[in-house]
């Protein structure tokens, strides 16, 4: 096992940078996520990693070895990582044992040790009675665990994983999840996934890379993420939340509910500031509110089983979001207390 | 270089050197030929190309190939189109067989379908005397004659027009004439408005294919015009060939060009045609439409059964009746049945077995060397920029696209003297009929194995990348297993046309080293029709049972790949 080290990593298509100095450092161990909308440059970033596609500029090292640079590029074949693909990559033309089996093969092994590495593998994914049927007789999340076996089965240095949950349905997802992490837990490999689903991301990873045009906007653990998210884009990409312009702060400053709301009085001229305000941070007193108080309109209300979703518009034609145990009603106006909010940097 | 990458450059050196020298081969006659063709241009009037172009009797050959490919062109189309418009868009009944049967004739040699047709008419026909309706002795035989040739030609490409429009007909989604419909259209204005318009491509494009392939087309002509003093472009060069030798061949040279430049230009033509037909339609395409045929449905069945019974049993029931009867003009029945002649060629002529055996050594040879070179070739072409892929794919279908004739003479000319440096003679041996066909049939090794290799997901290769194959070890563990059936099914193909190959053969044979297409074309020759309808029989029960064969193997291909099949 051995962690991973980006080093202003840059991929050019021609004229267009997919991957811009990107630069970060994976613990060994470590179940990191590369999260951004599509085309943002993740799934390069990935192929870079595994070696189908070789680095424009900056390295990339396993440990102490450099597997690529400019002038440098380790064979897919021999960097010692495993991939579960988009696709789930299975050879059709092999049973689900020898689709597990195959790396083992490569590695020269056969006879009996080979026969208990492929059971073992298929026994952590739960596959064992499925051993002889061929990929095509399986179902999505039988073909998906088939693919994690293939990846174990070796003891690979990293694994890598491309958006492995984007063709399952929303109910095999969340048990899919669930396998992920019992598969982390149990081998302590390196893993890197890939996906633009944000809730994945934060269910999964232990720190999670953002990503935008093809740079790395924020590195961080989901709990900072969402408590401390960078920039306005990265605030309105994770999490629900509510973004206001202030005349006071400054960015990566959290402000308590006194200092927020006097700085929402200022003329808008003066407020230049961008604010995160979560929806937890909203407290909502739907009775006749007072002159002093800072107040809103309900607009639209959505049921959301253990709450409602509340869309309030102010004074100035901000809005917020945020949740309150029973229905109002639409049209009605409520005062507000805003607890905290975080200080963003302004988007370019 | 850093050191890990010196397996992966090796590998694609190798490959890369494949492909540079199957492309050289493949150009390398063509070249031969132009260089042959516009030497000497300084010699003014007396060049071989003026001369040829002077010539009274290029002009008469030229005329005449383009009235019977165009006659015969006409003729495709009509039934090409018949037969593709009913068979994918109504909901008649035995679709399989209709098109098994269809595209049969044009997977059955030229010269057995001239020699089966010849035996269905004519004052010897021992069909007709059999069944007591021959014509006086003395009568012409119809076929003898320019629109007898036409016929025959148009029979033998209509099922290139059913392929080209059959193609542009799946491909109109189901919606365009759901969508029709919905807006009150009539089935008839359907077929006005939105089918025909939308296939329009599709039939010109099976026209131009049509048109190409009656114009390099040999055994037909041959068959029928030799015999009448009727010459076509490439019947025109055999018999100059066959008559003075290579002394002509810089004339020939010039005239193959002639013959070459027109057929690449329907092949232009067509190519512009079919890239036309891809409107960018959009909808769920590949399913068959069916309009109702309703109350018509039994005799539009008819129909087609009777042009079957006409286009392809009556003639092949001739040549078995022709094969079955002791001599020519003699009525076949209980008393005069026998199976001598097959006795005689398989048993007595010693001809026959050798040309037997170097038909099969010839396209066994060649398929088993395609198959070996398709798919290093085709996963080297998949890994180039598109533009340089379509050009290299250009230039491998040009022995195919160019008339069998033309490639003939092309070969005669680059191999006429010894090989330089290893100082072999090919001129005059089996090995120069080999070469030609590895030339002539890559192409339809290679399409199949391309298709299928597109097909492949990336992602399967990267997978075994990952886990630590090599790229040898992928090609072979990975690609080769999956492309298998293409690859099996192209190396068919080129043995079902190789070994009934005549055109190239007919000008590259010598003693001893005779094909079952010139076996057969000889025999005919020599006024051994019985003799000749025998080995034909035979041929036509093998080139049935090889497509029986393909259409087994049709399901686990790539569509397209199996020619006949939806």
């Amino acid at each position: 096992m051995a962690g991973l080290t980006l080093k202003q990593v840059t991929k050019q298509f021609g004229e267009h940078k997919a991957v811009d100095g990107l630069s970060l450092t994976v613990e060994p161990g470590e179940f990191v996520a590369l999260l951004g909308p599509s085309g943002c440059g993740k799934t390069t970033m990935l192929r870079m990693l595994a070696g189908f596609e070789q680095v424009s500029a900056g390295e990339i090292h396993l440990g102490d070895t450099l597997l690529a640079s400019a002038q440098h590029h380790v064979l897919p074949e021999q960097r010692n990582m495993a991939m579960v693909f988009q696709s789930y990559a299975l050879w059709p033309h092999m049973s689900v044992a020898d689709n597990v089996g195959y790396p083992l093969k490569l590695r020269g092994m056969r006879g009996a040790e080979y026969q208990r590495r492929v059971e073992q593998a298929l026994a952590l994914v739960a596959l064992e009675p499925y051993a002889q049927r061929t990929p095509q007789d399986l179902s999505g999340g039988q073909r998906q665990r088939v693919a994690l076996a293939r990846c174990l089965v070796t003891n690979p240095s990293v694994v890598l994983l491309d958006e492995p949950l984007a063709n399952l349905d929303r109910h095999l997802r969340a048990s899919m999840e669930h396998s992920f992490a019992d598969f982390h837990r149990r081998t302590g490999a390196t893993m890197v996934y890939v996906t633009h689903d944000q809730s994945e991301a934060m269910a999964l990873a232990d720190r999670i890379a953002v990503m935008q045009a093809g740079k790395l906007v924020q590195w961080a653990t989901p709990e900072t993420l969402y408590r401390e998210p960078r920039t306005s884009w990265v605030a309105s990409f994770i999490g629900q939340g509510s973004q206001l312009m202030i005349s006071n702060g400054a960015p990566g400053r959290r402000l308590g509910g006194h200092e927020l709301m006097q700085g929402l009085t200022s003329p808008a001229s003066q407020r230049n500031q961008p604010v995160l305000v979560r929806p937890e941070h909203i407290q909502v007193h739907p009775e006749a509110p007072s002159q002093q108080d800072l107040t809103a309109r309900v607009e639209r209300q959505t049921f959301r089983g253990e709450r409602y979703e509340l869309h309030l518009r102010m004074r100035d034609g901000e809005t917020l979001l945020t949740y309150h145990s029973h229905a109002l009603k639409e049209g009605q106006q409520v005062a507000l207390t805003l607890l905290e909010g975080w200080c963003l940097e302004p988007d370019q | 270089m850093s050191p890990s990458l010196t397996q992966g450059s090796q590998h694609r050196w190798l490959l890369t050197l494949l492909t540079l020298t199957v492309v050289l081969l493949s150009l390398a006659p063509s070249l031969r030929l132009l260089v042959e063709a516009l030497s000497d241009l300084t010699q003014g009037g007396n060049a071989p190309l003026w001369r040829v172009l002077q010539s009274a009797s290029t002009w008469r050959a030229l005329s005449h190939s383009l009235y019977t490919s165009g006659l015969g062109m006409l003729i495709a189309l009509t039934l090409g189109s018949l037969f593709a418009f009913v068979i994918t868009l109504t909901d008649i009944r035995g679709k399989a067989w209709l098109v098994f049967c269809f595209m049969l004739p044009m997977m059955i040699p030229p010269q057995v379908t001239a020699l089966s047709w010849l035996q269905l008419f004519g004052p010897a026909s021992p069909l007709l005397k059999s069944i007591g309706m021959a014509p006086p002795l003395g009568s012409p035989q119809p076929l003898y004659s320019a629109e007898g040739i036409a016929l025959l030609l148009g029979i033998q490409s209509a099922p290139l027009v059913f392929l080209a429009l059959r193609t542009s007909l799946l491909s109109l989604p189901r919606e365009l004439v759901e969508a029709a419909r919905i807006s009150g259209a009539r089935q008839n204005q359907v077929w006005r408005h939105i089918v025909l318009p939308v296939t329009r491509s599709g039939l010109v494009a099976g026209s131009a294919m049509a048109f190409i392939s009656s114009l390099g087309n040999f055994g037909i002509p041959a068959m029928l015009g030799i015999p009448a003093g009727y010459y076509v472009l490439p019947t025109l060069i055999y018999q100059r060939m066959a008559s003075f030798g290579t002394g002509v061949l810089a004339e020939m040279a010039a005239l193959s060009l002639l013959i070459g430049v027109l057929a690449l230009a329907g092949v232009a033509l067509q190519q512009h045609w079919m890239g036309r037909s891809r409107f960018g339609l959009v909808g769920h395409s590949g399913r068959a439409h069916d309009f109702s045929l309703g109350r018509f449905r039994a005799l539009v069945t008819v129909l087609l059964v009777s042009v079957l019974l006409v286009i392809l049993v009556a003639p092949l029931v001739a040549l078995v009746v022709s094969s079955l009867v002791p001599a020519m003009g003699v009525p076949l029945n209980a008393d005069t049945a026998t199976l001598n002649a097959y006795h005689e060629v398989i048993g007595r002529q010693g001809a026959t077995w050798r040309a037997m055996r170097n038909s099969f050594w010839l396209a066994g040879g060649a398929a088993v060397v395609l198959m070996l070179c398709s798919l290093p070739l085709a996963y080297r072409l998949q890994r180039l920029p598109a533009r340089l892929q379509n050009l290299t794919l250009s230039i491998i279908e040009l022995p195919y696209a160019l008339p069998g004739v033309v490639l003939a003479i092309a070969c005669i000319l680059l191999f006429v003297r010894p090989l330089p440096i290893i100082n072999v003679a090919l001129y005059g041996t089996l090995g120069l009929i080999f070469v030609a066909y590895l030339a002539r049939f890559l192409v339809v090794c290679l399409k199949p194995v391309s298709a299928s290799l597109a097909q492949l997901d990336p992602s399967l290769e990267e997978a075994a990348q990952l886990a630590g194959a090599g790229p040898w070890r992928r090609l072979t563990t990975i690609v080769m297993p999956l492309i298998a059936p293409a690859l099996f099914a192209g190396g068919l193909l080129v043995f079902l046309l190789a070994v009934n190959e005549l055109t190239v053969s007919a000008l590259l044979w010598s003693a001893g080293n005779e094909t079952l297409g010139v076996l057969i074309f000889n025999l005919d020759e020599g006024g051994e029709s019985v003799l000749a309808s025998a080995v034909s029989v035979l041929v036509v029960l093998m080139v049935a049972s090889l497509m029986l064969s393909l259409s087994l193997l049709a399901p686990r291909l790539p569509k397209g790949v199996v020619p006949w099949q939806g």
